[in-house]
């Protein structure tokens, strides 16, 4: 990320200004909340509740939680390198179409491969799905200078007509009211984590989350292993904070930026794997469903730093289940007054940041000259 | 007086409590499909009808509007849990998730609309959209005069296909030599809600001479009705009854009861004469109808009427069949 205008130490900066504008989006909510003549403290129990109160919730919220680590990381990541990457949503599109075609190769050849080796081929095919997408953009803009703000919202509606081609054409389900494939071997899915976990005698009811939560966890690690801890991670952040100074060390920027945007979208491709592979067990339209977007929030909101993207997806994985909860008791509370207390959050978090960098630096100026 | 009324009302109070004794006391519930509420077409229906229920019976029900498919899942099985039945799945794409729910609580109720389901106790409530369509179709050529008319669907699925074929038999019914444009909005749910694309194909379809144009696209066929008022054509509604959107615009509109069906769900299962399997809803189960009230009465001539009724009867007695295109997905005419 870029340098901030304002200066801040470092743990009112990671700590502080998050939670300063979570709790203002929260009071904001509340507001709305009683506009609509509800109380805001019961809403907020009734959310909480919904998303941590019991083993179903909690199951919801690391799934929706899955999808949001693995859409922030890959905002994360192209973030060090300087780019903002907001592809997300189209590079898990072609994330799904890859494993759907190595999903059909695999039922349609029987024996291909060891059966134990099918679902990682599966998850290769999105990782690598994703990380094309995102490396045309990375391509572009290295070596053409085309802006990938611009190149990869684009290659966004590219996608999403792509995998309506495919679905209704090539790999749909021939006959289907909807545009989705055929279920995907048995083989090359992942395992429900109350299937997964019932061997070592942990019974929990049937969730979407599966073993690609496990995936997004250490996809965490391995992030910041990456970024702090390798070469190339060093090369990225170089590039981030300033290319000439990198190529000056002699680092090309040139390839970073098409290294960085080639695994922030096999990143993304994560969500192509917990949603195709881990929940539906066949690829449908619009499996996305806007989380490509919601990732950058997350990403922000986290810093880039892989322990804040976790706790931001965590966040927003409790506002979706518990919200669903939520306007499940309250009939009056709808789902799109959930769509609008996320966006309160995404806009605190994320656009008023500045603001809340500002304020909080101003209040510790004023801690430090009246002491 | 006073002392009479309160008396009557006492009575009233006391009668629908013996009733209400007498009734099973039932808890149901309405997912809808991910096109929500108020979406002025096919689940706003739903709404309307489980609406008439609670008005008639005092009995409330709970809905539900799923924002993502995992939605559709969770909430099916949320209502479940508290034991809710029956419990109605509104449209064809909350099938998966039925199958999987439906076999967890074998004895509760569900039902699902415009998709067959096969369990023990799951009600599946289709429609012949084709009868209703050719009533439609042969209206909507007896009104042509320049014998040119069009169609404009929504998302291209066979549903809606067997809407487009049923009105294609209906026209050349009426007008054998008759021209028949057709277009589908889309090939994505998005179609469903594209009211400027729908106006600009309609459009295209008047500026090749059609003069009444039948629109089976939700939210998209608002547009179509408006494209064509605008031209000064006549429009052809779907689903609900469109009549009055462009009063003496709107030659009519077909009538896909899905308020009845959801209405005799509940009311069944409060009358414990709920049952599963599949129900087919055509003409004679008067699941299909065409509308006709104040708004289009001038442009209904008694001819045409006539026609319509006798079609009418001759599909109910089976003199006329009208194929349908999702039983070998071919509309051969």
């Amino acid at each position: 990320m870029s340098a901030a205008p304002v200066e801040l130490p470092r743990w009112a900066d990671t700590a502080l200004v998050p939670l300063v504008s979570v709790v203002a989006a929260l009071l904001v909510a509340g507001l709305v909340v009683i506009g609509i003549g509800e109380n805001p403290l019961e809403a907020t129990a009734l959310l909480l509740r919904g998303a941590l109160g019991s083993a179903e919730g909690i199951g919801f919220t690391l799934y929706y939680a899955t999808n949001f680590i693995f859409t922030g990381l890959a905002v994360a990541v192209a973030f060090h390198a300087g780019l903002f990457n907001i592809g997300g949503e189209g590079q898990a599109t072609v994330a799904g179409i890859s494993a759907a075609i190595a999903c059909a190769a695999l039922g349609a050849v029987p024996g291909l491969i060891p059966g134990f080796l099918a679902a990682p081929l599966a998850i290769l095919a999105a990782a690598a799905g994703g990380a094309f997408w995102a490396f045309i953009p990375g391509w572009l803009q290295a070596k053409r200078g085309s802006h990938v703000v611009i190149t990869t919202i684009m290659l966004n509606f590219v996608a999403a007509t792509l995998i309506v081609y495919l679905l209704r054409e090539v790999i749909g389900k021939p006959g289907s009211m909807q545009p989705e494939t055929p279920d995907f071997p048995a083989g090359a899915v992942l395992t429900p984590m109350h299937q997964f976990l019932a061997p070592v005698g942990i019974k929990l009811p049937p969730t979407p989350l599966n073993t690609a939560f496990l995936l997004a966890l250490a996809s965490l690690f391995a992030v910041w292993l990456l970024i702090w801890r390798t070469r190339l991670g060093y090369a990225i952040r170089t590039v981030g904070a300033n290319p000439r100074a990198a190529a000056y060390a002699g680092i090309s920027p040139a390839a970073v930026t098409m290294i960085a945007m080639a695994i922030s979208g096999a990143l993304a491709g994560g969500l192509a794997v917990n949603e195709a592979l881990g929940v539906q067990h066949r690829l449908v339209l619009d499996f996305t469903a806007g989380y490509g977007f919601v990732g950058i929030a997350v990403a922000l909101m986290g810093r880039g730093h892989p322990v804040g993207v976790g706790l931001a997806a965590l966040l927003f994985g409790v506002l979706y289940q518990g919200g669903a909860e939520l306007s499940f008791d309250k009939p009056t509370i709808t789902r799109d007054m959930v769509v609008v207390i996320g966006g309160v959050l995404i806009l605190f978090a994320g656009a008023l940041d500045g603001l809340f960098r500002r304020l909080v630096a101003g209040a510790l100026r004023l801690g430090e000259s009246s002491s | 007086m006073r002392l009479g009324s309160f008396a009557a009302a006492l009575a009233g109070v006391a009668l629908s409590a013996l009733a209400a004794l007498a009734q099973q006391p039932i808890k149901p519930a309405v997912v809808y499909d991910k096109g929500g509420k108020f979406d002025k077409s096919f689940n706003e229906g739903v709404f309307m009808g489980a609406d008439r229920f609670r008005k008639e019976t005092g009995v409330e029900f709970r809905d539900f509007e799923p924002a993502n498919d995992a939605q559709i899942e969770q909430a099916l099985r949320r209502f479940a849990r508290d034991g809710h039945s029956p419990i109605i799945a509104v449209g064809f794409s909350q099938a998966t998730a039925l199958q999987k729910v439906a076999a967890e609580f074998p004895d509760l109720k569900f039902t699902i609309i415009d998709m067959v389901v096969e369990l023990p106790n799951v009600q599946s409530i289709v429609f012949k959209e084709q009868e209703g369509s050719y009533l439609v179709g042969l209206l909507g050529a007896m009104a042509s005069k320049t014998n040119k008319v069009g169609f404009v669907g929504g998302m291209d699925i066979p549903l809606i296909r067997r809407f487009a074929c049923g009105y294609v038999q209906g026209v050349k019914a009426a007008k054998p030599d008759a021209e028949i444009f057709q277009n589908m909005t889309g090939a994505t749910p998005a179609a469903w809600a594209d009211p400027v694309k729908g106006g600009e194909l309609a459009k295209s379809q008047i500026d090749r001479g059609a003069d009444v144009v039948y629109h089976a696209a939700g939210g998209t066929g608002i547009g179509v009705l408006r494209a064509v008022a605008d031209a000064g054509k006549l429009g052809i509604g779907v689903d609900s009854n469109q009549n009055g959107l462009h009063p003496g615009r709107v030659l009519t509109s077909m009538l896909k009861r899905v308020d009845i069906a959801a209405y005799s769900s509940f009311k069944a299962a409060y009358e414990g004469t709920w049952k599963p399997g599949t129900s087919v809803l055509g003409l004679k189960e008067d699941g299909v109808d065409w509308a006709l009230d104040e708004h289009n009465k001038a442009l209904i001539t008694p001819e045409m009427k006539a026609a319509a009724d006798k079609a009418r009867a001759d599909i109910i007695s089976g003199a006329i069949k009208v194929h349908d295109y999702m039983s070998d997905q071919k509309c051969t005419m």
